[in-house]
């Protein structure tokens, strides 16, 4: 099961552009799986995207999903 | 069930609905079952072999079905299925419902000029003099007048927003020009509110354009806002992005926001009510709580290309219209984001939370609170000290022992300089330890903005307080006490 992942704002520095995961059940696992991965993120705030929509809570991770890793940025 | 957007020209045909489900195996079955349900509209479809016209687009997802199947192509569960006819059609002229309506349409008179204006407004069917009435009633603040600010002020103005408000306490500076395309050379050291004000007078005097010359904070921020219908949020720093957003919702106002970081934008309509009355979702529905301090640098530290604040900044524009007039859905519930360097557009679907703190089912902000301290950084650097012309000249003529650093490229100095030592910006932090702190030292650029910078730098990285800017830089120094050095 690949969990096609996309990156904004300043956690490209981090994370690169994009990535795939394999096997990941759901949206806590991954910020798990992410965090292991990526130290620095454990620090950053950011929203979870599934398949464009905002997710609040733990969500499962269907099939072949996008998720977006989406930051905050202030600039105007 | 699959689902069809209709575009504005065909929606005679389709009893007004820009959308309608069909369930249907591939684009075949999609086209036979509108055509059996909306005869006039297969006309425009279909020719008379039934083939789709070739000036008739359909897309599957995101793609053309040429590019696909053709006809054949699958259609599943939940598929987005969009008609996009190459020639627009001629829909009849229609009134736009909804939007603001704080007044009646007798009230708002256009003279022969402004008519002449906003000609080509009030000819596109389903905008019409009725929109154009409502954006001349409206009341619009933005906060902000820099990069983002810039674009939306000038659509609105040229629009023809009533009234237009802009609340920045800064100056314009030279670094500002590459983006902030409302001001130009010569505005450089004047207030950013006055400068704007006299450009986007220049632009439509049918409009009135109210300036609002401080830093909005949480004392005067619902005195300032409760005025307004609506409110642009350009602002360039997380505890105004905070407070405005809050403030909005405390006085139960639509805060159409956007946001810019390098390569990328982001827009949103937050706090906008539906036809029910119900508000859409805010900045703390998508974002609870600020990032951690420093972690994600400002347009000042990170830096933003140009343009794009300006296909940002006219979104932003865009949808403002869209609220006051009631024309076409705002992007409210939705979060629209740009990456410049891909073109890659996206748009997520964000929701109401309980939790949330303002309007959520337990709210517990009830008043505004203090943003700097919730976001742990300051809305505005702190001041810096600062020397006139006319007062260095002084302590030049006394005699009085100072250091004078210039932080000018090498270029600027040939061609002309002030016998100061040459330190470029990019070179300040190396140069600390040639730096006195026992004595006054004042720094200078061309026209004040680099040499706060690099204060701003040595005071932070090695504590110095013993800083001073030349107010006005180089320039105002050659008109003030030597005019007969070479100005650039």
């Amino acid at each position: 099961m690949e969990i096609n992942i996309i990156i904004f704002g300043q956690l490209r520095d981090l994370l690169g552009k994009g990535l795939v995961l394999n096997d990941v059940a759901d949206t806590d696992s991954l910020t798990r799986v992410l965090n292991e991965k990526y130290p620095g993120l454990a620090h950053s705030t950011y929203r979870i995207a599934v398949d464009k929509e905002i997710v609040t809570e733990n969500t499962l991770l269907p099939q072949n999903c996008t998720v977006a890793l989406l930051p905050p940025f202030s600039g105007g | 069930m699959a689902t069809v957007i209709i575009p504005t020209p065909l929606r005679k045909f389709t009893n007004n609905t820009p959308r309608l489900e069909i369930k249907a195996g591939n684009v075949k079955e999609v086209l036979h079952d509108l055509s059996l349900n909306f005869p006039e509209l297969k006309k425009h479809l279909l020719d008379e072999k039934g083939s789709i016209r070739s000036f008739v687009n359909i897309f599957v997802g995101d793609d053309d079905i040429r590019n696909l199947q053709q006809e054949q192509t699958e259609v599943k569960e939940n598929t987005v299925i969009s008609i996009v006819p190459a020639i627009a059609g001629g829909a009849p002229p229609t009134s736009p419902e909804g939007g603001l309506s704080s007044t009646t349409k007798d009230e708002i008179l256009f003279s022969k000029e402004e008519l002449a204006r906003y000609n080509r407004h009030i000819i596109i069917p389903g905008f019409g003099i009725e929109a154009q009435q409502k954006l001349k009633a409206a009341k619009v603040l933005v906060i902000g007048s820099g990069g983002l600010g810039s674009p939306v002020l000038l659509y609105l103005a040229a629009a023809g927003v009533g009234t237009l408000g802009i609340v920045d306490f800064d100056v314009v500076d030279d670094s500002n020009l590459q983006r902030q395309v409302l001001f130009g050379v010569d505005e450089v050291g004047v207030l950013k509110v006055n400068a704007a004000k006299k450009r986007l007078q220049a632009l439509n005097p049918y409009i009135e354009i109210v300036v609002h010359s401080t830093q909005l904070t949480s004392k005067n921020a619902l005195e300032i806002l409760k005025d307004y219908d609506v409110i642009a949020d350009g602002t360039d720093n997380f505890p105004t992005r905070y407070l405005v957003n809050d403030a909005s919702i405390l006085l139960d106002k639509p805060n159409v926001y956007a946001s810019i970081f390098q390569f990328e934008g982001q827009v949103s309509v937050f706090n906008y009510k539906n036809e029910k009355g119900e508000p859409g979702p805010n900045y703390r529905d998508l974002y609870p709580t600020p990032p951690p301090p420093g972690l994600v640098p400002s347009c000042a530290e990170g830096g933003v290309l140009g343009v794009l604040p300006g296909i940002i900044g006219s979104l932003q524009a865009l949808e403002v219209i869209k609220v006051i007039t009631g024309v076409g859905e705002p992007l409210s519930g939705k979060f629209f984001t740009f990456d410049a360097l891909t073109f890659e557009t996206r748009t997520f679907n964000i929701r109401r939370n309980r939790d949330n703190p303002l309007n959520g089912d337990n709210p517990t902000i009830t008043a505004l609170i203090d943003y700097e301290q919730f976001c742990g950084v300051k809305a505005v650097e702190t001041p810096i000290k600062e020397i006139t012309a006319k007062e260095l000249y002084d302590w030049q003529v006394r005699g009085e022992k100072f250091q004078l650093i210039d932080v000018r490229e090498p270029l600027e100095y040939d061609i002309v300089n002030i016998g100061a030592e040459l330190v470029p910006l990019a070179t300040v932090s190396g140069y600390a330890d040639n730096i006195f702190r026992d004595k006054k030292v004042v720094v200078h650029c061309k026209v004040g903005g680099r040499s706060a910078k690099a204060i701003r730098e040595l005071e932070e990285k090695f504590g110095f307080d013993n800083l001073y800017n030349l107010k006005g830089g180089i320039l105002a120094y050659i008109d003030e006490v030597r005019p007969e050095l070479t100005k650039y």
